[in-house]
């Protein structure tokens, strides 16, 4: 069942694809072939081994249940969060919280975490900042 | 003779001091990463390759830093393999076989000291392969016109999945959906946008980097979230790896090794050079026809020394093997050399005939350490294997993260932009869902790094004859390259189901990374 909702998808997405491609604008001076034929072939690969998931579909997948999806989903959001807050709080606090939490949800005990979360950033910071002097995100504190 | 010119050019350009550093640090890094179980070759290099980048580091250093780490990750998966029953990585699969009731009997030293010898050896002839076999290939790429290299980046696309490739339909779906990917940005010939959708971002194109690393690298702290809720929580891991035992082996253990070493290597090479095979073939084939020609007693399974040896030289010969096509013609044949071809186009240097030509310091700089990598990763890991078995130790829940943060840290280096590293994590989320649905991801790689090249040479090809596509077939080289192409693609279909069946005999559960 999985396979056939991923062929559908696929399908989709290969339709999306070749209608954006002949709606790109063409240009006044073109080579012979011009910007749509080659997204349109790709379009059309996309499309036809889509088609031949759904028909010929494989066993399914172990999905995790519905704790180990929100799992996922959490982390996410947490990831999402910490591109996001990365240019504004800076590199050190973002990443040690956004350590820890990986680290807790991978099965470490909360303080094991937090630890884990204060060295981390402070490793990073000390290698990738101090020793190699990459430009990372400066944070409102300096760091 | 020419070649030895290049390469002692080549020895110059590699023995400075920052480039030694440089190599030692690959290999040590590379061999932690291809020791860790769920990091492997390919994801090890994608994560390192956006810092190398922002640390400022020139093509040939930088290239010498990444391809140390490559080669060290191929030295390094056995010794999880060896240790824990665990293959670091998918080449390291064949080397549990023999490797771990080795260890279990007491000899987990000796496994560990012949195996790094046997890798040392498969790596350090498969060097000097490259440097013949490439130079040779590269006068027969000179001959490629456009049309040619069309149908060269088919047939690479065709063979990718590997003999053993599961589900063609898959191979091919995400071949597209590279290309695809490698649509969006302005279409560098006629200047206009395409897939953009009017997001200013996007017009550049997605940076094939910030692909790499969410697809390997992110993806696989997913993987092991994922793991981490289907577990019963509060589990202990059980830390019964066994005692290490002497670590030198006796003279007439490695001397009864040799042939088997020798023989690996020759077969792990040529399966690395051939499109679609790799070192995952490589040992695998190196192991089977060991186990034909000299296990005459049945030993082979229960801990023989020669069954460590022949699919460690395999693989790494296969390594070294691997990096002939895409050097000399720019098409990488596997996953790990399709992350060394990103390498080299993010320093804007595109591989092929012409890198010889122009760039004969990076090339010959590159071989050259190539070997000093060798002899490093010996060094490395003889006497202080004792130290890397003990970094397996530190559980994946305090390493994982760590992946996850320097990916961004790289990422972040490049561009400065929370956009690329939001990218970052779309693409970690759907190498997660694709590997859910055994969807290859090593040709979505390809086919972003290929797909402007490929674009580009079939619309040339086109012009020139003046849109008549029957061009694509005229001469006898692009012929003969679709008839590969066509016969590599439906091969896997044909011979897939058995091989596949003898290769999975004792597959772990654990879903290790792609070659």
């Amino acid at each position: 069942m999985s396979d056939r909702i991923f062929g559908v998808v696929g399908m989709l997405l290969a339709a999306l694809f070749i209608w954006r491609a002949t709606v790109i604008q063409e240009s006044f001076m073109s080579d012979a072939v011009g910007p749509k034929t080659f997204p349109i072939i790709i379009g059309t690969i996309l499309g036809l081994a889509s088609l031949y998931i759904f028909v010929r579909p494989d066993a399914e997948p172990v999905w995790p249940r519905l704790g180990g999806l929100i799992e996922i989903f959490m982390a996410i959001v947490v990831l999402v969060a910490y591109a996001i807050a990365l240019p504004e709080l800076g590199f050190a606090i973002t990443t040690a919280i956004a350590t820890a939490y990986l680290s807790w949800r991978l099965g470490s005990p909360v303080w094991q975490s937090v630890l884990a979360g204060l060295l981390t950033s402070g490793g990073l910071y000390l290698v990738f900042r101090v020793i190699l002097g990459l430009s990372l995100a400066r944070g409102p504190l300096g760091f | 003779m020419e070649v030895f010119q290049s390469l002692a050019d080549g020895f110059a350009v590699a023995f400075t001091l920052q480039n030694l550093g440089l190599a030692l640090i690959g290999c040590f890094l590379g061999t932690i990463i291809g020791a860790l179980p769920g990091l492997g070759p390919s994801n090890g290099v994608a994560i390192l390759i956006p810092l190398a980048f922002t640390l400022g580091l020139g093509p040939t250093p930088a290239m010498i830093l990444l391809t140390s780490v490559y080669y060290g990750a191929m030295y390094g998966g056995r010794i999880s393999s060896i240790l824990l029953n665990i293959p670091g990585d998918e080449p390291a699969l064949m080397t549990t076989l023999d490797g771990y009731p080795m260890a279990k009997n007491g000899r987990a030293g000796e496994a560990l000291t012949l195996s790094g010898i046997a890798s040392f050896v498969g790596a350090f002839f498969a060097t000097w392969g490259l440097v013949f076999l490439a130079p040779l290939l590269v006068k027969v790429a000179l001959l490629f016109g456009p049309a040619e290299y069309f149908a060269l980046f088919t047939l690479a696309f065709a063979t990718l999945g590997g003999i053993a490739s599961r589900n063609q339909a898959k191979a091919v779906f995400a071949a597209a959906l590279g290309l695809g990917i490698a649509m969006i940005g302005v279409d560098g010939q006629t200047g206009v946008p395409r897939f953009t959708f009017g997001e200013v971002h996007l017009y550049d194109g997605i940076d094939f980097l910030v692909a790499i690393v969410g697809l390997f690298a992110l993806s696989e702290v997913f993987v092991f979230l994922e793991q981490a809720a289907t577990r019963n929580r509060g589990e202990k891991h059980q830390d019964n790896h066994p005692k290490i035992g002497r670590i030198l082996p006796e003279w007439s253990v490695i001397l009864s090794c040799t042939p088997s070493m020798l023989r690996s290597t020759v077969l792990g090479f040529l399966a690395g050079v051939l499109p679609g095979a790799g070192a995952s073939l490589g040992s695998f084939i190196s192991y089977s026809v060991e186990k034909r020609l000299v296990d005459k007693e049945g030993t082979f399974g229960t801990g023989d020394p020669r069954g460590v040896a022949a699919p460690e030289a395999g693989n790494n010969a296969a390594a070294g093997g691997a990096l002939v096509p895409m050097l000399a013609l720019g098409v990488p044949g596997s996953g790990t050399t399709a992350v060394l071809l990103a390498v080299l186009l993010s320093l804007n240097i595109t591989p092929g005939p012409l890198l010889f030509q122009n760039n004969p310091d990076v090339v010959w700089g590159l071989i050259a350490a190539l070997f000093i990598a060798n002899f490093v990763l010996l060094a490395l890991n003889i006497p202080m294997v004792g130290m890397f078995v003990r970094i397996l130790m530190v559980p994946t829940r305090f390493l994982m993260p760590v992946v996850a943060m320097v990916s961004f840290v790289g990422i972040y280096g490049i561009s400065g932009s929370s956009f690329d590293l939001l990218v970052m994590v779309v693409f970690g989320v759907l190498g997660w869902v694709l590997r859910k649905f055994d969807v290859p991801l090593v040709p979505i790689i390809l086919g972003i790094l290929l797909g402007a090249a490929m674009e580009k040479n079939l619309r040339r090809a086109i012009t020139i004859s003046n849109g008549d596509w029957t061009t694509l077939v005229h001469s006898g080289l692009s012929i003969t390259l679709w008839a590969i192409a066509i016969i590599g693609f439906v091969l896997p279909i044909l011979v897939g189901p058995a091989l596949r069946r003898r290769m999975s005999v004792r597959r772990s559960e654990e879903d290790v990374t792609f070659d």
